[in-house]
């Protein structure tokens, strides 16, 4: 049982990094970035072939995979995504849905579609014993990255003139610029951020399991998607409870109920909860005003 | 080497005036011709006007007259169709609004724009966003420069919020203001971005007559204090005439009148476009 909660933990944790990256870019530019799933991909990819063509250590592999994906994030904002801006949602959205079939297709041509074995990062590291639990070196970094990212997301958003101008932004576009915000700079500040954390999540996914394929970001994408939803799109600390409760439910319906099943009822209790809470766990209810 | 013929230079009549202890100052904010068209519809044209460094100056003229127009012209929301705006000496063609606004220019909205979940001292804390001056890592770690920046924001947005008396408000969320502490928010945070003229549209909306007083008393001392010039959008002509030094007529676009209180009180067009109930 213990062996289960720690692995959907671990799990829920890469959901949850994930989940940032939709709901950060929700927030700030009120739009569902469906290609961010499949920049996980293309992290897990970059890592991939620094590791086995260029021999790189791990954490250069890491770094390289952070960088290529902040600045992909950001080309993709630029090109497909600001022209945009003050066009209908339905119409971003397609393009989001676009992206990521180009992204998809771009790596099936590039890199095949026959699936890599991603390299082992912690082959050296032991299996930890943990109250007679066995757990992974995965799994418990994949926990502690989620911690460590989402505090100092926090401190980011809460704390420094960047996160509040960020959120100055997320409330209003037109009155931020008017303060002197450079609401194109903050935008594209919030896909970086949120495409990095995507490589980290690459990484991590491919190290727990480790078959790396074009398709490899896109379910691992609409999970966290649901995460993010199922915590209350646009709140921080709601991608985290919404990732980690995720994990948990999929790890615990696979080893308990049906593994064919699990999906199903992931997907599932996101109906219950929103039939109930329709803005999510700890989004915010809306008053329509009349 | 031939000599050019000397010619003598003579003074032309501007479009523009300004209050005379503003002359010899450079101007703050200098429109010529500014114009602008929504598809087939000019919505404006011909704009003129020119501001003192230290004038307040009022934007009148019947709804629709297109008072908001220019406002959003000015502040770079739309970019004219024809015209030149120069802010402090300067050009502002292309630039975007937070390009002007870093060069001066600071405004209000008419209907109120807050960023309502954040609390009133975070408000005027976007509006100092480029007075402070500290790195996004010395945010995160806390750095002593950090705190340094972040105690001198905190005390410029508070000594701000002062001028309304809104100090002991700081850490309510702005959306559970009251209405005119919320209009007041709104000048204290375009106060913060550091203006040389501060653009209030219609300021006084929805308030009573002792607190539309007070208003006016607070935008004197404002334009005292900060040594800035204000041009205002307003309805209610108690405060218009009260504390205008120049007014600006605007109908269908255009400017029909300009110039002191009692000129505007008894120029019959403006009369016929605009007080005409008033005379019956």
């Amino acid at each position: 049982m213990l062996v289960h909660l720690i692995n959907g933990i671990s799990l829920g944790s890469i959901y949850a990094i994930i989940a940032l990256g939709y709901t950060m870019v929700y927030g700030i530019a009120k739009m569902l970035n469906f290609a961010h799933g499949d920049v996980i991909m293309v992290g897990g990819y970059v890592s991939f072939f620094a590791m086995t063509k260029a021999g790189l250590p791990a954490p250069l592999a890491l770094l390289l995979a952070i960088i290529v994906c902040t600045i992909l994030g950001i080309t993709i904002e630029r090109l497909a995504y600001k022209p945009l801006r003050s066009a209908t949602s339905l119409a971003v959205l397609i393009t989001a849905i676009g992206m990521s079939y180009f992204l998809q297709n771009a790596a099936l041509l590039l890199w095949g579609a026959n699936p890599k074995a991603f390299p082992d990062m912690f082959k050296n590291a032991e299996a930890i014993e943990f109250f007679g639990a066995k757990i992974s070196p995965v799994a418990l970094v994949a926990i502690f990255a989620n911690i460590v990212i989402m505090v100092i997301l926090t401190l980011f958003t809460t704390r420094t003139k960047v996160g509040k101008a960020m959120r100055a932004v997320s409330e209003d576009k037109g009155a931020a610029t008017l303060m002197g915000i450079n609401v194109n700079f903050t935008i594209s500040l919030t896909f970086a951020i949120g495409s990095g954390l995507a490589a980290i999540a690459g990484v991590l996914l491919c190290s727990a399991y480790p078959t790396l394929m074009p398709t490899t970001g896109s379910l691992p994408g609409i999970k966290a998607f649901t995460a993010a939803v199922f915590g209350g799109i646009g709140s921080i600390p709601g991608a985290m409870i919404g990732g980690i409760l995720l994990g948990v439910i999929e790890i615990l319906a696979r080893a308990y109920i049906s593994s064919e099943l699990a999906d199903a009822i992931v997907f599932g209790v996101l109906i219950v909860v929103l039939i109930f809470r329709p803005t999510g766990l700890l989004g915010k209810q809306i008053h329509e005003k009349v | 080497m031939s000599k050019s013929p000397e010619v003598k230079l003579v003074n032309v009549p501007s479009p523009n005036f300004v209050p005379e202890k503003d002359l010899g100052k450079p101007l703050v904010l200098e429109a010529a011709h500014l114009g602008i068209d929504f598809g087939g519809l000019v919505a404006v044209d011909e704009f003129n006007i020119g501001i003192g460094a230290t004038e307040i100056c009022g934007l009148i003229g019947p709804n629709g007259a297109g008072k908001t127009t220019i406002f959003n012209l000015l502040t770079k929301v739309y970019e004219p169709t024809r015209g030149t705006i120069m802010l402090g000496g300067k050009d502002t063609h292309n630039l975007t609004p937070s390009q002007v606004n870093q060069m001066g220019i600071a405004r209000t909205f008419q209907n109120i724009r807050l960023f309502d979940k954040l609390t009133v001292e975070e408000n005027v804390k976007i509006g100092l966003h480029n007075h402070i001056g500290y790195h996004t890592v010395a945010g995160i770690f806390r750095l002593p420069n950090y705190w340094k920046e972040e105690k001198k924001a905190h005390e410029k947005a508070l000594e701000l919020l002062d001028i309304f008396g809104m100090a002991d408000l700081a850490n309510v969320t702005a959306d559970s203001l009251p209405y005119g502490a919320q209009r007041r928010l709104e000048i204290v945070r375009a106060l913060a971005t550091g203006p040389k003229l501060l653009l209030l549209d219609e300021p006084a909306a929805g308030m009573n007559p002792s607190e539309t007083e007070e208003l006016m008393n607070n935008i004197r001392k404002i334009r005292d204090e900060f040594q800035i010039a204000v041009l205002l959008i307003e309805h209610d002509m108690n405060l218009v005439m009260g504390i205008c030094e120049s007014i600006v007529v605007l109908n269908f676009g255009r400017i029909i009148a300009k110039g002191t209180p009692s000129q505007i009180q008894g120029n019959p067009q403006v009369i016929e476009a605009y007080l005409g109930t008033h005379r019956g």
